[in-house]
C-alpha cells in the first residue's frame, strides 16, 4: 500500500461526536529521521492526529501506517512510540530513576543493562546525579528534560511531543528548543512535534505541517513556509503580514494586476488567484516593503505614518497605505535614522514577486 | 516616632510592635473561632469527658452508705463482720428509707451480686421493727443472706470511689469475691462475641464498599462532565435521603416475601417454600450497611482520582506498560491516599453503627453499639454503656494510630 514512508496518514478522518469532523481527509507522510512539527491554532486537529498516531484515539476513517504496517489494531503499549506529554506526565510517586526505568522494566530488560540506558538517557539531557529525586523536587525545566529522557530511554524509532514546552517560561523554552533539536540531530530519531507556537516550529523543524480546521494547509520546510505561504491562512498564521483585498484584473506571465478595494492598482505574484476576475487577498511581509526605495520596484505608493512604535532593535511604523490603515513597516535600528514622525507622508515600494495574491479571506 | 523604633537595629522594639500589630488580628481570629470552639466543647469534648468519667465513677453508693463503709474498713472480709458494721448498715438504710432513695443502691448492689435486690427490699421493709442493740442477730433474722459472708464482701467491694469493673465486664471478665480477675460465667460471656462480630462486620463492610466504590469512583473521575454529574447525583441521592428511610427500604426489599427473595425464587436459586432469610441476621446488616456507607468510600476516592491526570496512564501505556501493569504500577499507587481515607472513614463509621443493625440485624446481627443502646435505655446501666463506649473510642483511636504508623496520616486525602 504505502511506499516507504516511515509514517503515513492516509485519508484519515476523525470525529468525536458523529456530527463534526475534527480531522478531515488527512494525508501526511513523514520520513525516517525527520523532525516534523504540526502547527496550528487550538482546535485545529493537530493534537488529535498525534493521539491517533500514539494509539489513544482511533481514526473514524482511513489508515495510519508506521514503518509500512497498519497500526490501527496495535494497542498503544505495543507501538513502541515514545511520547512527551503536555504536562510531562512524570509518575509523581516514582523517583527520576524509576520513571526512566519503567519502560525498561516492562520490557524485562536486565537491571545492569537498564542502568546503563538510564544513565545514557540522563546524560543526554545533562541530568546525571538526579536519579534519586522525586519529580516534585525538580524545577519545570528539569521535569521537562526527565520527560524527554524517559521518552527516549527505550530507543524508540519515533517520538511524539505534545506541546512539551508550553508550561515553561520564555527563556527556558528557547534553551529547551535547542536542546531538543540537538538531541534529535545526535540520535537521529524521528520526531513528530505538536505546538501552537510558530517560533518554536520555525526553529526546530525540518518540515512543518500547518493545521487549520482539521486539514493540513501547507506542509513544507520553515523557510518555504515563511517565504512562500500557499494561502491566506498560512500567511496570516506564520509571521507578520500586511494584506489588501482586491480583484485580479489582468494576468501576464508571473505577474498580475490587482485592483484593490480602494481603487488603486498594484502588481502582484499570482499564487492562488491566477485568472482574471478572481477575488484575492494580497499578502506582503512587512520587511519586504522599503521606505524611499532607491532602485526600481514595480510597486511604489505613498502612505501616511499613523503611529511609531519603538522596539529597540527595530522601529515599527503603522502606515495608512492604499486604504489599509494597519499596514506595518519595520525599520532596522541603524545610526542614520530617517526622519520619521507621525503624520508624515512617505514613499513605500516593494517587488511584485514578494506580494502574493492568495485566496480571498 | 514609633517608625524610628521599628527601624532601629536593636531588634526588640520591632518584635514588640509586630506583636502589637498582630494582636488585633489574633483577637479577631479568636473571636471568629470562639462559637465553634464553644460548640465543640459543649456538645463534644464535655460529653466525651463525662462518658469517660462515668464509666469509672462509683461514688454514688459510697456517698449513700458512708457509715457502712467506714465501719467495714477494719473488717478482713473472712468471717462475718462484727456488730458495729450491722449497726452502721442499719443507720445508713434508715436514713435512705426516710429519704426514699434506697432504690438506687438496690440496682447498684444487684450488679455486684444478684440477690441483693430482695435482701435490701426486705430489710428496708422490716427496718421499723429493729430495736436498738444486737443488730447482727436481728439482720440475720430478717434475711439469712446477712449471715452469708459473700454478700457482705460484695457490699464491701463497692466501697472504692473508682472502679474499672465495667471494663472487665466489657471483655467478659469479672472480679471474684477476693478481687481477683476471673473469667465471666460461661453463660454470660457475650461481649467477646459481640466485639468480634462488630469488627468482623466493619471489616467486611469496608472491603465490600471498597470493591464497589473503586470502579464507580474511577468512572466518576474519568467520565465527561455531563455524565459524571448525573452519576454523582446517583451516588449522593441516597446520601441525602434519611438514614431511617434507606434502612426501612432495605427491610422492604429483603423481607421473606420481598422483591429480592422473589427474584431468587424466580431465578430458581431457592424453592418458594424455602426462601432464604436475608434480614434479621448478619446478611441484612452487611447489605444495608454497605449501601449506606458507600458514599463515604466513593467521595474520598473520587476526589483523589480526580487529581490524577489521565495523561499518566497514557504515559504508562506509551512507555510499553500493558493496561494492567500501568494500572498496578501507576494508577493504583496514586489512589492509596484516597483508599486509606475511605477505608478508615467507612471502618470507623461501621464499627459504631447503630440504627441499621438495630433494624435489619436481628439478634445475630446486633453490634456493640446496639448493646450500648440497650444499656442506656433498657438496663439503665449507664456506667457500663459508658465503659463500652470508651472501649469503642479507644479501639478507633488505636486503628487511627496503627494507620498512621503504617501509611502516615499525612497521606490521607479527603478532598
Amino acid at each position: 500500500m504505502s511506499n516507504d514512508h516511515f509514517v503515513r496518514f492516509e485519508n484519515v478522518d476523525k470525529s468525536y461526536d458523529g456530527k463534526q469532523l475534527v480531522v478531515k481527509g488527512l494525508n501526511l507522510d513523514i520520513e525516517e529521521g525527520e523532525f516534523v512539527t504540526m502547527l496550528g491554532p487550538s482546535g485545529s486537529g493537530k493534537t488529535t492526529c498525534l493521539m491517533m498516531l500514539a494509539g489513544f484515539e482511533t481514526p473514524t476513517n482511513g489508515q495510519i501506517y508506521l514503518d509500512n504496517k497498519v497500526i490501527s489494531d496495535i494497542p498503544p503499549h505495543k507501538r513502541g512510540i515514545g511520547m512527551v506529554f503536555q504536562n510531562y506526565a512524570l509518575f509523581p510517586h516514582m523517583t527520576v530513576y524509576e520513571n526512566l526505568a519503567f519502560p525498561l522494566r516492562v520490557r524485562k530488560i536486565p537491571k545492569d543493562e537498564a542502568d546503563k540506558k538510564v544513565d545514557k538517557a540522563l546524560s543526554m539531557v545533562s541530568l546525571q546525579g538526579f536519579e534519586a529525586r522525586m519529580p516534585m523536587q525538580l524545577s519545570g525545566g528539569q521535569q521537562q528534560r526527565v520527560a524527554v529522557a524517559r521518552s527516549l530511554v527505550f530507543d524508540p524509532k519515533l517520538v511524539l511531543m505534545d506541546e512539551p514546552l508550553g508550561a515553561l517560561d520564555k527563556n527556558l523554552r528557547e534553551s529547551m528548543q535547542y536542546e531538543i533539536k540537538h538531541i534529535h540531530e545526535n540520535i537521529g530519531v524521528t520526531v513528530v512535534y505538536v505546538t501552537h507556537d510558530q517560533t518554536e516550529a520555525l526553529t526546530m523543524s525540518n518540515r512543518i505541517a500547518v493545521f487549520n480546521d482539521g486539514k493540513v494547509q501547507q506542509l513544507s520546510s520553515p523557510d518555504e513556509l515563511y517565504e512562500r505561504p500557499v494561502n491566506s491562512f498560512v500567511a496570516e498564521f506564520i509571521g507578520e503580514n500586511n494584506t489588501f483585498g482586491g480583484e485580479v484584473i489582468d494576468v501576464s506571465g508571473d505577474k498580475c494586476k490587482v485592483k484593490l478595494n480602494s481603487g488603486t492598482e498594484i502588481m502582484a505574484n499570482p499564487i492562488v488567484a491566477k485568472s482574471k476576475g478572481d477575488k484575492t487577498t494580497v499578502s506582503l511581509r512587512p520587511e519586504r516593503a522599503i521606505i524611499d526605495p532607491e532602485k526600481d520596484m514595480d510597486n511604489n505608493h505613498k502612505g501616511k505614518i499613523e503611529e511609531v512604535i519603538y522596539h529597540g532593535d527595530h522601529t515599527r511604523l503603522r502606515v495608512d497605505l492604499l486604504g489599509n490603515k494597519d499596514f506595518i513597516l519595520k525599520i532596522p535600528n541603524s545610526s542614520n535614522r530617517m526622519d520619521i514622525k507621525e503624520g508624515k507622508e512617505i514613499k513605500i515600494g516593494w517587488n511584485s514577486v514578494d506580494c502574493r495574491a492568495l485566496d480571498p479571506k | 516616632m514609633s517608625k524610628e523604633q521599628i527601624l532601629s537595629s536593636d531588634g526588640i522594639p520591632l518584635e514588640e510592635s509586630l506583636k502589637k500589630a498582630e494582636r488585633k488580628n489574633k483577637l479577631k481570629a479568636l473571636f471568629l473561632v470562639a462559637p465553634l470552639f464553644l460548640f465543640i466543647l459543649i456538645i463534644y469534648i464535655f460529653p466525651i469527658g463525662d462518658m469517660l468519667f462515668r464509666s469509672v465513677d462509683d461514688r454514688m453508693i459510697t456517698k449513700m452508705l458512708p457509715k457502712t463503709f467506714k465501719a467495714m474498713e477494719n473488717w478482713d472480709g473472712q468471717d462475718l463482720p462484727d456488730e458495729p458494721v450491722y449497726k452502721a448498715i442499719y443507720e445508713d438504710l434508715k436514713y435512705l428509707k426516710e429519704n426514699k432513695t434506697y432504690g438506687k443502691i438496690i440496682a447498684r448492689l444487684n450488679y455486684e451480686k444478684s440477690g441483693f435486690s430482695s435482701l435490701i427490699k426486705k430489710t428496708v421493709r422490716k427496718l421499723n421493727k429493729i430495736e436498738e442493740g444486737n443488730y447482727k442477730e436481728q439482720f440475720i433474722k430478717i434475711h439469712k443472706r446477712w449471715g452469708q459472708p459473700e454478700y457482705l464482701v460484695a457490699l464491701k467491694n463497692t466501697a472504692p470511689n473508682w472502679s474499672y469493673a465495667k471494663y472487665l465486664k466489657g471483655v467478659d471478665l469479672k472480679f471474684d469475691e477476693n478481687r481477683n480477675i476471673i473469667k465471666q460465667d460461661e453463660d454470660r460471656r457475650i461481649y467477646k462475641t459481640l466485639w468480634l462480630r462488630t469488627v468482623n462486620v466493619a471489616f467486611w463492610v469496608t472491603i465490600f464498599c471498597f470493591i464497589l466504590a473503586y470502579p464507580i469512583s474511577h468512572l466518576l473521575a474519568t467520565l465527561p462532565m455531563k455524565y459524571s454529574n448525573l452519576l454523582m447525583i446517583c451516588v449522593l441521592l441516597p446520601f441525602w435521603t434519611s438514614l431511617l428511610v434507606r434502612t426501612s427500604s432495605w427491610m422492604v426489599l429483603l423481607q421473606q416475601q420481598g422483591p429480592v427473595n422473589d427474584l431468587i425464587v424466580w431465578l430458581g436459586l431457592a424453592a418458594d417454600d424455602n426462601r432464604p432469610e436475608l434480614m434479621y441476621n448478619v446478611v441484612g446488616t452487611f447489605v444495608a450497611m454497605t449501601q449506606i456507607l458507600l458514599p463515604f468510600m466513593v467521595l474520598p476516592l473520587y476526589s483523589v482520582m480526580k487529581t490524577i491526570s489521565p495523561s499518566l496512564m497514557r504515559a504508562g501505556k506509551s512507555l510499553g506498560g500493558t493496561p494492567l501493569t500501568s494500572f498496578l504500577k501507576i494508577y493504583f499507587p496514586l489512589t492509596i491516599p484516597g483508599i486509606g481515607a475511605g477505608c478508615l472513614l467507612v471502618f470507623i463509621l461501621a464499627i459504631g453503627y447503630y440504627i441499621t443493625p438495630a433494624l435489619v440485624g436481628g439478634a445475630s446481627g446486633a453490634l456493640i453499639s446496639n448493646n450500648i443502646a440497650y444499656h442506656m435505655k433498657s438496663s439503665l446501666d449507664w456506667a457500663f454503656a459508658s465503659a463500652l463506649g470508651t472501649m469503642l473510642l479507644i479501639g478507633v483511636l488505636a486503628i487511627y494510630w496503627v494507620y498512621n504508623k503504617l501509611v502516615g496520616i499525612d497521606n490521607i486525602k479527603l478532598g
